[in-house]
Formats: structure tokens, C-alpha cells, sequence
């Protein structure tokens, strides 16, 4: 029998579980018509935590929603989002709904708005339970208990409702909540950025465990590069709905290529306990066109609008203005930029 | 060294017969920043809204100047409330949606009579400047603005009245890391180009551990731990603080 190197060497790295090609997001307001979200391209493998990082605005919550179709009818998505081979855009509303939940669960980054306000924990996680599962209600009753739990939260919380609960303590429900369904996926979008420091380490810790025992691949939107720098082995930056760097993460906070990425590190605080650190060295002004409006909205240029980074951007030249940049291969990971910032 | 210019003192405050505020106690200096640590719920916000008098505490002092701020009526607390400005974390809900920028600016500059009204639109300008925005902004309303503008604003208009003292209460919590950053700047400028003192509210020690000179840790309404901000960070004591450094440090970059 030959041996197959290919596969061999592949083995550690598993199948790809979602394949998201081209994704493009287009919302006509009276004012113009935006897209939130540009020929975004990426894969998720099974087990793996990739980071969608991105600042308000840059489309990272417009992904999530727009993988599990949430998004409002006024939206019109293109492209492709393939779980399994099946492209979730191309199918019917009552097969996407047996997905979502079921096959891609998400956590959001409201916890009490997610979480209905007249109903105790425990009815909720059970009821999620029941929708997906065949059991009665003292088999779903025995398995909320068990996934409140794995969560960190006791027996008694499920006879609680949200406002009595803390805001770490919503989001673990949330969590239980989404991993009742059993998913293979789970869509987390700023999980911990409501939280404080100390709450939002126990819910990262949690996020890890929850993927480690159940094998689960997370996509984590965030705007926080520490946060994903903790949980995630792969990194995609957005920028004004476009996907400027990618590649694993301990490779793209050690050496970052876009200036974009660069930027964002730069404006991180200094680590406790160094001397010096102010002034930071932050990105200067603020993406075209965003707004207060929640969520804020970017008008997204046109292709022959050249880089959209350009005008914050402290590399750039003139040919950055005529095009712009696709991503290309570079040093094991992808950059979207003509002149990137050279490896030290 | 000169005199304080707040002293808080024993101060408490309860609200539905919890004790949110328990004896809080500590000194602020002219051009000191000093700040004040905590998880949620720790009594941060009701600390600021104290000093202010923006609430009523059930116990203890605030000496602001000297004068002790709770023994005054509210003739008397007015031309106080001038010298003390706060900026809060959402600008969204901060700054009147129906006003512009030049009027949420000339509010301060009229109300405590600041310049003459034929002055006011340049004062207004000025203000922009200190923090780095320019005149083009002036005639927008807040939902035409971005988040980081906005922010900036705020605090333009609690430097419009020159105060002694301001309180950033999570001033720049909701903001993007850019966005932080510009803010972490500006106020470190501002610090340097003035004796304002400054109350940096915060749930993250990670700002407060470079803007600082000390920083208080407030758990569960007590100041736990105060002193110089490095030590502090260095070599924490009390187990509020820990969990904050352990945090904090979860939350760094490697390779940075």
C-alpha cells in the first residue's frame, strides 16, 4: 500500500469544519450603500479557536450574525458559508434554523439581553435542551443541572432569573445555554468585553475548558488582542470589513505585518510593572466614515479607492492610493498590505 | 508638601440598607492622579457620585479646598461644582443628542460665565484643540460623530470651566484599544500641562498602573489597598489586588 504522505502529515491537523469564501455584506441606508463586510474568506478547522479581532465597526459582529443568517432583511449577504459542504446562504430558512443552535451556537456579548427576563435559568438552558434534544422534562431537568455545573454555576442558580445573577454569571449561563444544544461550533462575539478584568478571566478559562472537553471549534470575535492572544491558536484581523492579516497568533503578535496589526499592539498598555509607557503609540484617527450609531457603521470605500487603511496608515505611499491590496501569502500567514512592516 | 485639595473622610453611603460606601478614606493632591481600582460592584461610581455630591452620603466628610462639601447648601456648592468635572463612560448617553458640539461646549462657558458670548465660539475652539480635535466638528450633532470623538468632547467640556479636579469614571472603558490609547495620551498631556488633579475610576489596572502616581483598590465598598501605583502593581497585598494584577497580566500580549 502507498504511503500517503499527504495525509500522514495532515493528521494533526483536522478537517475543515466551516468555509466562509468571499462573504460580503451590503445595507443600503438613505445615505449610501455600506458593506460592513468585504470578500471576508477564511476556514475554520475542527477543535481549533480562531480570533476574529477587529475595533468597533471593522464587521466582526456582522460576520457572526450574518454565518448563522441573523442578520436584518434590509442586509443582503453574497458569497459563500459551508458547514460540511452545505452552503448555509444557499439553503432554505427551516434548514438554516435546524442548524443554528443545534450545529453553530452563539454567545453574545449582552448577556441580559440574550437571556429572557421572566423566565428562571434552569427553564431557559432546559427549554434550549429540549429543542434540540428527544428527552422529557426530568431527563432535560438532569441535564441543565449538569451543564449549569460544567459552567461553574450551582443547582440553586437554576431556580434564579437573570437580574439575580451577576454579569459573569449570566454569561456562564449563556454558555451552559449554548452548549446544551451540543453544537460543533460555537460563535462567541465580545463574550467578556461587558465583564470586568477579573470576571473576564473565569469566563475565558471556561471558554477553553468547554473547547478542550468537547472538541469544539470557537470563533471568537473581539477587540481585545489579549483576550484572543489567550484563547485562540489563529488570528484574523478585520479592518473596515476586510480580513488585512491573518496567520497563527503567536506568530502575528510577535511579528505583525500589517501596520494596521502593528498599530493595535502599539496602543495596548504597557505590560504591569514596566517603567515608562505613556505616551502609547496608538493608531491616529478613526476609520472613514464610522458613526456613534450603535452598532457604528462604516462606509466602505470602493476597490479604486485604493488601501482603506490609508489615511491612518504611517507606511503608506503613493501607489497605495490607486489599488487595493488582496491578501497574499507571506511567511506562513496572509497580509493584505504593498509595503508591510519588515520582519525584524 | 501643599496642601490637599480633596480630603475624603470616613465617607459611607447606603442604599436600601446596604453599606456601598464603608469608611472610605484618602487625600488628593493638586496635579496628583490618583487612582481608584475595583471589580464591578466595588462602589467605584458611587464613590465619584459622593464626592460630587451628586448623592447623599449617610456618613463622613468631603473637603474640597478645606471646606467641607457636605455641610453646604446648594448656593453655596455651586461655585464648587465649577472647580470638580466628571467625564463617564458612554458618550452616547453623556452628551444631548439634540445639541451641538459648539452648544454642549458653550453650555459650561455661559453657565458659569466664562467668556463673553461673542468669545464663546473661540473658546469653544480652543477647547477642541486641548483635546485634539479640530473646528470642522463644531456644528455636528453627537450621533455624527465617532465613539472616540465623542469621548473627546466630553471630556472637552469638563475642561472648559479649568477645573481643579476630574473624574474620569471609566472614562475610557467603552472605547476601541486605539481609542483608549489616544484617550491614555491626552489625559497624560492634559496632566503634565496643568495642576488639575485627577480621579482615574477604573476597572482596569492596566491604564491606571501608567497614568497613576498611586492607586486605591476598592472591594466591596472598602478601600483594601492604597499606595504608590509601581508597588502596588509589584508586590500586592491585599487579595482584591492580586486578582486585579493576575488579571491584568492574563490579559497581556507575549512578545509585545
Amino acid at each position: 500500500m502507498a504511503w500517503d504522505f499527504d495525509t500522514h502529515l495532515r493528521t494533526g491537523k483536522q478537517a475543515t469544519v466551516l468555509r466562509v469564501r468571499d462573504l460580503t455584506v451590503r445595507i443600503q441606508t438613505a445615505e449610501a450603500l455600506v458593506l460592513p463586510v468585504d470578500r471576508v474568506s477564511f476556514d475554520l478547522e475542527h477543535g481549533e479557536a480562531l480570533g476574529l479581532i477587529g475595533e468597533s465597526g471593522s464587521g466582526k459582529t456582522t460576520v457572526a450574525l450574518s454565518l448563522l443568517r441573523l442578520l436584518p432583511p434590509g442586509a443582503s449577504v453574497s458569497g459563500r458559508v459551508e458547514l460540511a459542504g452545505e452552503d448555509l446562504l444557499a439553503s432554505d430558512p427551516a434548514r438554516v434554523r435546524r442548524v443554528r443552535g443545534r450545529r453553530i451556537a452563539m454567545v453574545f456579548h449582552d448577556p441580559l439581553a440574550a437571556l429572557n427576563p421572566v423566565l428562571t435559568i434552569g427553564t431557559q438552558i432546559a427549554e434550549a435542551v429540549r429543542a434540540h434534544q428527544p428527552l422529557d422534562r426530568r431527563q432535560a431537568r438532569a441535564a441543565t443541572l449538569e451543564l449549569l455545573r460544567s459552567v461553574g454555576l450551582a443547582d440553586a442558580d437554576a431556580a434564579r432569573y437573570p437580574h439575580q445573577l451577576s454579569g459573569g454569571m449570566r454569561q456562564r449561563a449563556l454558555i451552559a445555554m449554548a452548549l446544551g444544544c451540543q453544537p460543533e461550533i460555537l460563535v462567541a462575539d465580545e463574550p467578556t468585553s461587558a465583564l470586568d478584568p477579573v470576571v473576564q478571566a473565569g469566563i475565558l478559562a471556561l471558554l477553553r475548558r468547554v473547547r478542550e472537553e468537547r472538541g469544539l471549534s470557537l470563533l471568537l470575535a473581539t477587540h481585545d488582542l489579549g483576550v484572543a492572544a489567550g484563547l485562540c491558536g489563529r488570528i484574523a484581523v478585520l479592518y473596515a470589513g476586510r480580513i488585512v492579516e491573518c496567520g497563527e497568533t503567536a506568530a502575528v503578535l510577535a511579528r505583525p505585518r500589517h501596520p494596521y496589526t502593528l498599530g493595535l499592539l502599539q496602543s495596548l498598555p504597557p505590560p504591569l510593572g514596566s517603567a515608562g509607557g505613556l505616551p502609547l503609540r496608538p493608531i491616529a484617527g478613526q476609520p472613514r466614515g464610522t458613526r456613534i450609531a450603535a452598532p457604528p457603521l462604516i462606509m466602505s470605500p470602493t476597490r479604486s479607492d485604493g488601501c482603506r487603511f490609508l489615511g491612518r496608515c504611517p507606511r503608506a505611499r503613493e501607489d497605495c492610493a490607486k489599488e487595493e491590496p488582496e491578501l497574499a501569502e507571506m511567511d506562513g500567514g496572509q497580509v493584505a498590505c504593498f509595503h508591510p512592516v519588515e520582519a525584524p | 508638601m501643599n496642601a490637599p485639595l480633596l480630603e475624603v473622610e470616613d465617607l459611607c453611603v447606603d442604599r436600601g440598607g446596604l453599606r456601598v460606601l464603608d469608611r472610605v478614606t484618602f487625600a488628593l493632591h493638586p496635579g496628583e492622579t490618583l487612582g481608584v481600582v475595583g471589580p464591578s460592584g466595588s462602589g467605584k461610581s458611587t464613590l465619584a457620585r459622593a464626592v460630587l455630591r451628586l448623592l447623599e452620603p449617610s456618613a463622613g466628610r468631603v473637603r474640597f479646598r478645606g471646606r467641607d462639601l457636605l455641610a453646604l447648601g446648594e448656593a453655596d456648592l455651586r461655585p464648587m461644582r465649577r472647580e470638580m468635572q466628571i467625564v463617564l463612560q458612554d458618550p452616547a448617553t453623556s452628551l444631548d443628542p439634540r445639541m451641538t458640539v459648539l452648544s454642549i461646549l458653550a453650555e459650561p462657558i455661559t453657565v458659569h460665565r466664562l467668556a463673553r458670548s461673542e468669545d464663546v465660539e473661540r473658546r469653544a475652539t480652543e477647547l477642541l484643540r486641548r483635546v485634539e480635535l479640530g473646528p470642522e466638528i463644531l456644528h455636528r450633532h453627537p450621533h455624527q460623530l465617532s465613539g472616540g470623538q465623542a469621548q473627546r468632547v466630553a471630556l472637552a467640556r469638563a475642561l472648559a470651566p479649568s477645573p481643579a479636579l476630574l473624574i474620569a469614571d471609566e472614562a475610557f472603558s467603552a472605547v476601541d484599544v486605539s481609542l483608549q490609547a489616544q484617550m491614555a495620551n491626552l489625559l497624560y498631556g492634559l496632566r503634565g500641562s496643568s495642576s488639575m488633579a485627577c480621579l482615574f475610576i477604573s476597572h482596569d489596572l492596566r491604564f491606571a498602573a501608567v497614568l497613576c502616581e498611586r492607586i486605591a483598590v476598592l472591594s466591596r465598598g472598602a478601600i483594601v489597598e492604597i499606595g504608590e501605583a509601581a508597588t502596588l502593581v509589584r508586590s500586592p497585598r491585599h487579595e482584591a489586588t492580586r486578582a486585579l494584577v493576575a488579571a491584568a497580566r492574563a490579559s497581556e500580549v507575549q512578545g509585545r
